[in-house]
């Protein structure tokens, strides 16, 4: 490897920008740093050769240098924030809300949103966040992340652990704080370094040159909250995997046990009681007027039992093993799962009971009854008189389609209706009768009997999320570590201060800060109080700049 | 007196004396032209910021004793919350830099957020189940203290812009900085508006159908815009001019659009006016008051709020909020829009804090940055409320 050699005798490695020992800026690597033509010099990575910026000539050399420009990483997050945006136009698959006519997403968007909707869903864009695309983008952050922290850390590492406190003047006065002193004396300096002390600065003196330093360790800050960024990146890989990341849902209606999916049939839930309580405080009676009902409570009472099956294949015994409520923000833990309260369905019909009398009997003297069960109706009921019943049509949540056809709007007995078949003993002629809430249809008008609803039970269903995310823990760590990172570098700064003396009193005072140039100032105003050195020139004033 | 018109009294009169303190910092501008020191003026127009904030306090207290939970779980709560975390990043950062000139732009801005709050319903309001946790304050305020201070950096960069943008010469700069100005007149106009037609008590009912039921709203100004399909109740009221396009999703979205169009127009008018009182543009009318401010410090003053303020919203807005929402829905991350919105105000500052690091990015373009990250924030808030409709739709 070549070196370069500096006047003051060290020898840097290739592509230094400013001499690692005494600061001289290097003829010739200007150019790296944007310091041509400049008066300040740039101090960002204190003039290290930086492997991006040195070689640039294999393959291998290309792709870390386009990766380790901070230019190229604000590209890759403007792009990702961009992308973000577009797929915030209109609600993601998972948020078409469920009230929506037709929620097929190839007809949903199209439908509410005209043509910018069918171009949204034919992007693919009501998916984008699982996309492969933004997917990559995020690795791509991920790994500009990277190479641009070991670009810049190794050399910033090696060059802050040795510093020199002489530095060539031509380092010193093309610093943004600088300033020059005549006539200064030994006690002077005594002054000036018993008050650097007293504001916590770190000095470390050569042949009466000082370097006067506090808060080194906030540089290290943007690599520690990198850091914590890819922990979070790695943790996400990690979720994406059923290892670490299960998520079921799962509907169960008061009374009913059933097995929690994804648990390999290991759990069984059964919901005693759902739960719904709503606000009755006079306080809120404003709010409650004008909004009617909020609701205060979501409660689901569920026991958990854990299946045990002596014989492989046999029926499982069920032991319980928690009993508890669910409520929302208050999830149950057992065994490493979790149940959450995610959605219910108030008011679904257990099942019906129909009676049949004949139709000009008009104190509608019941000749026989049968119970539909609504989950999982039979197709024929034979009554002790004779009578045989058929369930012809069943429609679960009943309405009428745009043709004029009925048809159920969802699996769910929310509004059932049924088209039945009856036969009067000893008949093979049947007579239809049409059924549902509110609706009792006779389509010939010459039937004899009439079909009534006698009775009707109700449960309500809850629906519970189970899973499992044993990638939190990970999450957790990496954004523990990016906080810690971003306080340590957003909240301290590193201030330095040179002090060179030459032999006839002349006083060279020269400062740098990454962060809080006013800070830095007013460290520097205390500091030579009572001495006769000069007030640092501000030598980048905006004003000047812009005008 | 009772402890709801108590926590109103108190911020009203929060609102009145951060009112007089602006007029006291406007005062600091004589001082500062005689010399360098400071005058009492600065001193009385600081004392009298933090018996405003106090007063805010005691609103926030009472208030929280009254409905049994922090408020902050509606616009209302909200929006006077963020003022008030303007108002405290406003002092802390006084405490620093002791740039009078800061509270003259600082304190109007936070006014104009609570003004605009309290435009929307002002009545205790039960918490639905989602948000009945303790994380409801810890996310909520060290969100709103976040975006406070980053509000900071966004009246600091308009201080910037306002003293650096050549006036005398046509740019687009000049153009957009005047579009930033006249927006916050739209905010004024939205307020004026509002009250004027509260004050009169003007009402118009409207009924549409969602699914199977009809739903009532009411608008409190004239209908311009009526909701999408729907038939208007009321007799003897303005006939809306045209319908609320069906794509704009939400509770209320048309009476939410009728709002902006009255706000754009009152704001307009009022801008107007201004521009014929002052005869010229309203950058250039505030210029001159910015005369005696370095920009250097203008400039760290901006950066600085960043670099504190950041780490706060990634707090609050990210990190607090995942972790509420996988207790309360069992994902800590889903991609809802205003969960989005927090990403994208993320990224756009991790980018800003990147910029820094290069040449060429201090100074005005910087302070275009810290301008608009803030409207993100307030289009986060605003925007994404009103027609992104989401999990987030009560605040």
């Amino acid at each position: 490897m070549r070196k370069v050699k500096c006047e003051c005798g060290h020898v840097n490695p290739l592509g230094t920008v400013l001499c690692e020992s005494c600061g001289k800026p290097i003829a010739g690597n200007q150019h790296i740093d944007g310091n041509d033509g400049k008066k300040l010099l740039n101090m960002r990575y204190d003039g290290m050769a930086r492997r991006s910026q040195t070689y640039t000539k294999s393959f291998v050399d290309r792709v870390w240098s386009f990766f380790s420009s901070v230019k190229v990483g604000v590209w890759l997050i403007v792009i990702a924030l961009v992308a973000s945006m577009v797929g915030t136009i209109f609600p993601q698959e998972m948020y078409i809300p469920p009230d929506a006519p037709n929620r097929a997403p190839s007809v949903y968007y199209e439908e509410q949103y005209g043509v910018f909707g069918l171009i949204f869903y034919q992007l693919g864009l009501h998916n984008l966040y699982s996309s492969w695309w933004y997917m990559i983008l995020i690795a791509l952050i991920g790994v500009s992340l990277v190479i641009c922290s070991l670009d810049r850390f190794v050399p910033l590492f090696k060059a802050l652990r040795n510093q020199k406190p002489k530095k060539h003047k031509s380092f010193l006065s093309r610093q943004r704080l600088y300033s020059e002193s005549y006539e200064i004396t030994d006690e002077e300096v005594v002054k000036l370094k018993e008050k650097l002390k007293k504001r916590r600065y770190k000095l470390t003196e050569a042949n009466g040159h000082i370097l006067a330093e506090k808060g080194r360790f906030s540089r290290w800050g943007p690599y520690v909250n990198h850091i914590g960024l890819i922990i979070i990146l790695l943790a996400a890989i990690l979720r994406s995997t059923p290892i670490f990341y299960m998520d079921e849902y799962v509907w169960v209606r008061e009374g009913e046990t059933t097995v929690l999916p994804g648990s390999n049939g290991e759990y069984y839930v059964e919901n005693k009681d759902f739960i719904l309580e709503t606000h009755d405080d006079e306080r809120f009676r404003e709010t409650l007027e004008k909004e009617g009902m909020v609701a205060s409570n979501y409660q689901t009472d569920v026991v958990v039992y854990k299946a045990t099956r002596p014989i492989p294949g046999a029926e499982p015994e069920l032991e319980p093993i928690v009993e508890d409520s669910i409520q929302m923000n208050q999830p149950l833990e057992f065994d490493g799962y979790e149940l959450v309260q995610s959605g219910y369905q108030l008011n679904e019909f257990t099942n019906m009971t129909f009676k049949i009398h004949e139709t000009d009997d008009s104190n509608e003297e019941s000749l026989g009854t049968f119970t539909v069960n609504l989950m999982e109706p039979e197709s024929e009921f034979v009554l002790d008189n004779g009578f045989r019943v058929v369930l012809d049509q069943y429609y679960p949540d009943y309405y009428l389609d745009d043709d004029g056809i009925p048809a159920s709007e969802t699996n769910f007995p929310r509004n059932p209706a049924f088209v039945f078949f009856v036969y009067p003993p000893e008949s093979e002629n049947a007579e239809v009768s049409f059924l549902g809430i509110g609706k009792n249809i006779d389509a010939s008008g010459e039937n004899e009997y009439k079909l009534g609803i006698a009775d009707f039970e109700m449960h309500d269903v809850s629906g519970l999320s189970f899973k499992y995310d044993r990638s939190l823990p990970f999450f957790g760590i990496g954004a523990a570590i990016f906080m810690i990172g971003v306080i340590q570098g957003m909240y301290w700064q590193h201030r330095r201060i040179w002090i060179n003396r030459t032999k006839d009193g002349e006083l060279l005072m020269a400062a740098h800060t990454n962060k809080n140039w006013f800070g830095v100032k007013k460290d520097i105003e205390t500091v030579i109080e009572d001495t006769n050195i000069k007030m640092v020139d501000d030598q980048q004033e905006l004003d000047e700049k812009e005008k | 007196m009772d402890l709801v018109n108590l926590s109103s009294t108190a911020l009203y009169t929060a609102f009145v004396l951060y009112l007089i303190a602006t007029f006291f910092f406007g005062a600091t501008i004589r001082d500062r032209r005689t010399d360098g020191k400071k005058g009492n003026a600065g001193k009385i127009a600081i004392i009298i910021t933090v018996i405003g904030f106090l007063a805010q306090l005691v609103y926030f207290i009472a208030r929280w004793i009254a409905s049994g939970h922090a408020p902050v779980s509606n616009m209302f709560e909200f929006l006077t919350f963020l003022g008030m975390a303007l108002v405290l990043a406003f002092i802390i950062i006084y405490g620093y830099y002791q740039l009078s000139f800061l509270g003259l732009f600082a304190l109007p801005i936070a006014m104009i957020i609570i003004a605009y709050a309290s435009m929307f319903p002002t009545e205790l309001a039960p918490l639905v189940p989602s948000l009945q946790s303790h994380w409801l304050y810890i996310h909520v305020s060290t969100v709103a203290l976040g975006q406070g201070i980053l509000g900071v950096s966004f009246v600091v960069g308009l201080m910037y812009l306002i003293k650096q943008v050549d006036q005398s010469v046509k740019s687009k700069g000049r153009t957009w900085l005047e579009f930033v100005l006249y927006l916050l007149f739209v905010l004024i106009g939205f307020v004026v508006i509002t009250s004027a037609f509260n004050i009169a008590n003007y009402n118009a009912t409207f009924e549409y159908s969602a699914g199977n039921q009809v739903i009532a709203t009411e608008y409190h100004l004239p209908a311009i815009a009526a909701p999408n399909d729907s038939s208007l109740v009321t007799e003897g009221v303005m006939k809306p001019w045209f319908e609320t396009p069906g794509w704009f999703q939400g509770e209320d979205a048309g009476r939410k659009f009728n709002t902006v169009i009255w706000s754009i127009i009152s704001g307009t008018i009022l801008y107007l006016v201004a521009r014929l009182l002052f005869r010229k543009r309203i950058g250039a009318t505030i210029q001159p008051l910015l005369k005696n401010v370095k920009a250097d410090l203008l400039d760290e003053i901006e950066y600085r709020s960043v670099t504190i303020g950041f780490p706060v919203f990634t707090l609050g807005g990210l990190i607090f909020a995942a972790i509420w929402a996988e207790v309360a829905w069992g994902r800590f991350w889903g991609w809802d829009p205003k969960e989005v919105w927090a990403l994208i105000t993320w990224f756009f500052y991790a980018a800003y804090l990147h910029l820094r690091l290069s040449r060429g990015w201090h100074g005005k373009k910087s302070a275009w940055l810290a301008v608009i990250g803030f409207g993100i924030i307030m289009f986060n808030l605003i925007v994404v409320n009103l027609v992104l409709a989401g999990l987030h739709s009560y605040a």
